[in-house]
């Protein structure tokens, strides 16, 4: 078992940069911050066997090719995906979706049809499906919750009843760190046909996850918020959907025939990933997944879990203080505002202090709306974050309230 | 009448002087300047008056009087509100030739050059454009 110590060792932030000076990096659900293994990975990559893949007879070539194959395996395994050709490699989340809107667009959904969402989505998880919505008559229906963030089971099954095309929902909000019970609402969702698609953008960086056991529709994640490159990312297919999902991206390396005529693609996941994939990034992937395995995340989330709820509590001590969701479980992030000031203006003074958290909507805007509020402060842990980091945030925070307090909004 | 844009820019230099290179002081005076703001009119709180940014909300109108300019401004973050009152001080009842010959640069000697950059993370660099363009 990895300590923390050793943890903040694999990674050059902590002896090379910003955090050699103390600088502590509290805004992990935004990106995190990358393990040696990783930059050696991409590399070896650029050094070495620098070619493009799936097209070549020479050896360069071809051990790219393996690699970038071995990666998937790893990627699939991680996942608990037995059939490595269900994980397709795209650029991150964000285009992953755009990639299934813009397929299902052309096949399953139907003019007028409904689409479910939840109101703790990124922008990301959003706007394709409301892109699709106005260009389609279509509905974009909420995911009930209850003002606790609880699942109103009854009012959910109502809508399954009246005919959900889609439900796309987040794992876990990135803004205010809580999980919502994807078993339950997949169970239930299949009950009444109803594809589920999952952004695991923050739950990937925490939890492991069996996508074999936990049958998705769909599911979609960035590599960057799991330590690994930015421009890098996945969307799994569910067995039933690879082959049947329409393409929405076309070019070279998906095909198996073209003529002026008609054009054959090939099975599996290169039929997905037209064009030369982000090679370097996908090996960077790869090795950021295999030390999240050598460290063994379940420990590191344990960790994280202490980290997060000794912030809470701290947090809940000082009277000006509001958090978001207080008292429910979270994972990886926390939000709060301090009564009457700006997140922004308590995040300028953070910065100032040396920490980095983010502050604003985090593109959640229709959270902010059902908040009520124009943004919020989050801190956002990451497998090396210490308590002595939590304890230098609540110290430059308790200063900066003596900043703040000197003066109204 | 005003001092020249350039005498104003030259004087504010030299109060951020006093604070070295303590930025918890400046920031605190540029809260100062926030509460010390003209009040912003509620009519003009309207969208039109609005600057997006993804920080926080930045409301810019301006009333002509003869030749000259009078701006007002909000922030919901006392700081960006800092940042547009030191804006206006140094265009405020300016004539349009004098606003548009501004020159900003104070910011970068006053330690704000990050505060300039074209992020979507704040919206100095779109106050400034827009007081530019008020005045065209």
């Amino acid at each position: 078992m990895a300590s923390i110590n050793d943890i903040r060792a694999a990674f050059p932030y902590f002896s090379q940069g910003p955090g050699a000076t103390g600088y502590v990096y509290l805004d992990n659900a935004a990106t995190t911050q990358k393990p040696f293994a990783v930059l050696e990975a991409m590399n070896q990559f650029y050094i070495h066997s620098c070619a493009n893949i799936h097209r070549g007879v020479h050896r360069l070539s071809q051990s790219a090719s393996i690699a970038f194959e071995d990666a998937r395996g790893t990627t699939a395994q991680y996942f608990g995906v037995n059939n490595p050709q269900q994980i397709i490699f795209t650029s991150g989340a964000t285009e992953s979706i755009n990639l299934l809107a813009q397929g299902l667009a052309k096949s399953h959904l139907k003019p007028g049809d409904s689409i479910m969402l939840s109101v703790l989505e990124h922008h990301a998880n959003f706007l394709p499906w409301q892109e699709w919505a106005h260009a389609h008559q279509g509905t974009l229906k909420t995911l009930p919750l209850t003002s606790d963030f609880e699942i109103h089971w009854p009012e959910l099954e109502s809508h399954f009843k009246s005919g959900i095309a889609l439900l796309s929902i987040t794992a876990v909000s990135n803004t205010l760190g809580i999980r919502l019970p994807l078993e339950q609402i997949i169970n239930m969702a299949k009950r009444y046909g109803v594809p589920v698609c999952i952004d695991a953008a923050q739950l990937a960086a925490h939890q492991y996850m069996n996508l074999d056991t936990l049958q998705p529709d769909f599911l979609v994640c960035s590599a960057h918020k799991l330590y690994g490159p930015t421009g890098t990312g996945i969307l799994y297919l569910a067995p039933s959907w690879l082959n049947s999902l329409p393409i929405s991206k076309t070019g070279g390396g998906a095909i198996s025939k073209v003529s002026w005529e008609k054009t054959e693609y090939v099975d599996g996941a290169l039929r997905y990933e037209a064009g030369t994939p982000n090679i370097a990034g996908v090996l960077g992937f790869a090795a950021a997944l295999k030390k999240l395995q050598q460290w063994d995340l379940a420990t590191c989330e344990k960790h994280e879990q202490q980290c997060l709820n000794y912030l809470e509590q701290q947090l809940i001590q000082i009277p000006e203080i509001i958090v978001y969701a207080q008292g429910k479980p979270k994972i990886g992030s926390l939000s709060f505002n301090v009564k009457g000031h700006h997140a922004f203006d308590v995040g300028s003074f953070l910065d100032r202090y040396q920490i980095a958290v983010r502050t604003g909507h985090h593109c959640t805007q229709p959270l902010m709306t059902h908040l009520n509020v124009s943004g919020t402060i989050r801190v956002s842990v990451g497998i090396y974050t210490s308590q002595d980091d939590i304890n230098a945030f609540i110290n430059a925070l308790k200063k900066t309230l003596v900043h703040l307090l000197k003066y109204h909004a | 009448m005003p001092e020249t844009p350039e005498l104003i820019a030259e004087t504010i230099v030299q109060e951020f002087s006093e604070f070295g290179d303590d930025w918890t002081l400046k920031y605190e005076f540029l809260m100062e300047q926030a509460i010390h703001l003209e009040p912003f009119p509620d009519t003009y709180r309207l969208d039109a008056f609005l600057i997006p940014g993804c920080q926080s909300q930045v409301w810019l109108a301006v009333e002509r009087t003869e030749n000259r300019y009078h701006f007002f401004a909000d922030s919901d973050a006392l700081i960006t509100k800092g940042m547009i009152a030191l804006l206006l001080r140094v265009v405020q009842d300016q004539t349009a030739a004098a606003i548009s010959a501004t020159s900003f640069d104070y910011i970068t000697k006053i330690g704000f050059h990050n505060q300039l950059s074209p992020t979507r993370a704040n919206g100095l660099r779109s106050m400034i454009q827009r007081i530019k363009q008020t005045v065209v």
